[in-house]
């Protein structure tokens, strides 16, 4: 039973200046399932359709972005949501925060600078829940941000006297305020150091483990996933190239492009030399034929150019679109 | 004094900011006491490695001569760099030692073509006298990274893609043939399948062309495959430096630990001993304010004599360490398991 199911989702910016029209095909066909209990991996490298991804399942669709075809259905336990038809006000009302909720990357962004961060918690509270008595919100406050390995101080600091990790991580208390089912994490750590990340990145897991709730992790780090999700998406132009299991997918990795994503990762105590693939990302507004990767793929055949690699089940829980993995080459 | 076979010559060195006002301000320290040498000799890739707020960057400035040290002298081939007085003699250091920046796209002006930073460069620096001869010469540099100047001509920064335009960006950094290149955080706005090509880059510079790269980063995995060298910041100070097999496989500074491990492997196997209880420091002024050791407030190992005085230098083979750990008496009174490998 998925608690999140996107269905063939078709995600496109159209703008129109001075008669011309531009489509940017960001999303382009997505189709996969969110369960509970589990940190699923999203990864791609920048202008992927990754972020346009998240604005959708969260309700976040704004012109020039619209869906165009396409179903995402979220599962509140006792009815099925549409996530694409959804009015702001239902969506504001019952869902945001309560039911899903953000992590975003830059942390002050969220928090808002000339309000002490016990402020920031109260407008929140306030506008989906209401707050009633200001001293039990408090103690309410101070329990949540204890259990979380936060010190009780940080409520009464701006923004501003944070460090960075600190503030990722007061992002992360707000977010699970409600205990949501579903927490949405669009590169939660990575303008971070890598110890103060090892920090927020812990945090984030141990919340899962103890609420067995579902999180949903961008991040183009490859090697943030092989740590923290139980399963990885791998996107590539606006469509999914690979899913699997983390440990099959840095493992037996099927698809060209996944396995250039992780051969190519440098490691502490490894010195072969590693590649980069030629040419560079494609743009949306026009992208390429067939399979999206074939001008850059080492092992395009006449095929990838024209025909769009259909979605394959390899074995039970992974999935490739690959011309090579369908004709029996891989 | 100085030695004239050294390429770079740091003795010292130490910044101090005045933060605030006249009467109440505080003064923070953004580098501290840092000595190193790049030799003149061989061409090598030096790694300055560090989190934000570690003092890279200020570190970056004082070799570029962009910024004087509050005391140390930094010297390049044999003279100081606060000593230049006129035009010309800035002019030929800055020949000789080039900077490539962190973001590509804020390199060049969005509004002009490319190339014209290229032309602008042979001919500021006397390397061409005439646009016939800079167009040779743009394109030889243009050609050490794998481009020519037929695909970049006439295009605007927004028609290329990250991993090209920062290989201009390094093309230009050749033109006056430097002898060191100087790059801050070269690949960290560089997608993901870009990157290996710029990092290999470096490689190919030092041993074709045996320019020396001064490559400043917070990324260990890519510092340990390009450089020879790595200087481990922290704070203002640097913790541990040496041959980056030797520092980065064995580290010995409790802060190189930390930070090593905390790298995340790309294996999936050993995920739950990554993100295992550690301890973050709350603001990093506290550190930068710490008496001693600036690791103290972190350390598992700290002592009363951390958080006394300045730990000192401590030579381990290859490499110095700066903690209290490694000293002869500690050696003696033995006890930790890093001492024990100290020894070996």
């Amino acid at each position: 039973m998925a608690i999140l199911s996107v269905r063939d989702l078709r995600a496109y910016y159209r703008t129109e200046a001075y008669g011309i029209s531009r489509t940017v095909h960001a999303v382009d066909g997505v189709s996969f399932d969110l369960h509970p209990d589990e940190i699923y991996g999203v990864a791609g490298e920048s202008s992927c359709g990754k972020s346009t991804l998240i604005k959708v399942i969260s309700g976040n669709v704004k012109p020039p972005l619209k869906a165009y075809s396409g179903s995402v259905e979220y599962d509140n336990g006792l009815q099925k949501v549409d996530m694409l038809t959804i009015s702001p006000e239902e969506m504001r009302r019952n869902i945001r925060w309560k039911e899903i909720s953000y992590v975003m990357q830059g942390s002050m962004s969220v928090l808002n600078p000339v309000r002490k961060i016990i402020k920031t918690f109260e407008d929140i509270v306030e506008s989906h829940r209401g707050i009633q008595d200001k001293k039990v919100f408090r103690e309410q406050v101070e329990a949540h941000i204890n259990r979380l390995g936060l010190p009780t101080d940080v409520l009464n600091a701006y923004p501003h006297q944070l460090s960075g990790g600190m503030r990722q991580r007061v992002a992360i208390a707000l977010a699970t305020m409600f205990q949501p089912r579903l927490i949405i994490a669009d590169e939660p750590t990575t303008a971070l150091d890598v110890v103060v990340q090892r920090g927020v990145l812990q945090m984030l897991k141990e919340i899962q483990a103890e609420s067995k709730n579902t999180v949903l992790l961008v991040t183009h780090d490859m090697a943030v996933h092989a740590n923290v999700a139980d399963r990885v998406m791998i996107m590539y132009a606006g469509r999914i190239v690979e899913e699997a299991p983390t440990k099959t997918i840095f493992k037996s990795p099927l698809h060209p492009y996944t396995k250039h994503l992780i051969s190519s990762l440098p490691m502490i105590g490894v010195r072969t030399t590693k590649t980069s693939l030629r040419g560079s990302p494609p743009n949306l507004a026009n992208p390429p034929s067939g399979c999206r990767f074939h001008p850059r793929c080492p092992l395009a055949m006449e095929v990838c150019r024209t025909e769009i690699p259909e979605m394959v089940d390899v074995e039970s829980r992974h999935r490739v679109a690959c011309h090579l993995v369908k004709g029996g080459a891989l | 004094m100085s030695v004239d076979g050294n390429l770079f010559d740091v003795q010292n060195v130490s910044v101090v900011f005045q933060i605030g006002g006249l009467l109440g301000g505080v003064k923070l320290v953004a580098v501290n006491d840092v000595s190193f040498t790049l030799s003149r000799e061989k061409a090598e890739i030096f790694t300055i490695a560090g989190e934000s707020g570690s003092g890279k960057t200020t570190l970056s400035r004082l070799l570029l001569g962009d910024l004087h040290p509050t005391s140390g002298k930094v010297f390049f081939e044999g003279r100081d760099l606060s000593e230049f007085r006129s035009r010309a003699e800035l002019k030929s250091f800055i020949k000789k030692v080039q900077p490539v920046f962190q973001n590509p796209f804020e390199t060049f002006n969005p509004l002009r073509r490319v190339e014209a930073y290229l032309f602008d460069t042979a001919i500021n620096f006397g390397v061409a006298n005439n646009v016939k001869e800079a167009a040779m010469v743009v394109d030889h540099a243009l050609q050490q990274v794998g481009l020519s100047l037929a695909e970049v001509s006439k295009r605007y920064p927004h028609e290329l893609s990250g991993g090209q335009i920062q290989r201009i960006s390094i093309a230009r950094a050749l033109i006056p043939r430097p002898r060191v290149i100087l790059a801050d955080e070269p690949v960290s706005m560089v997608d993901a399948s870009l990157r290996m090509e710029i990092v290999n880059l470096f490689r190919t510079l030092r041993d074709e062309e045996k320019v020396s790269v001064i490559y400043i980063t917070h990324d260990l995995a890519t510092a340990y495959y390009i450089s020879d060298r790595i200087a481990i910041m922290l704070r203002g100070n640097i913790v541990e430096a040496g041959p980056v097999e030797e520092v980065l496989e064995r580290p010995m500074h409790p802060y190189s630990q930390l930070l090593k491990e905390s790298v995340p492997e790309p294996e999936p196997e050993e995920k739950d001993a990554w993100v295992k209880h550690i301890s973050l420091g709350v603001t990093e002024v506290n550190e930068y304010n710490q008496v001693g050791c600036k690791f103290a407030g972190r350390c598992p190992h700290v002592m009363d004599v951390c958080r006394q005085a300045d730990p000192p230098n401590i030579s381990v083979g290859p490499r110095t360490v700066k903690c209290y750990l490694y000293t002869e008496q500690a050696r003696e009174a033995a006890g930790h398991p890093e001492m024990e490998e100290a020894r070996k």
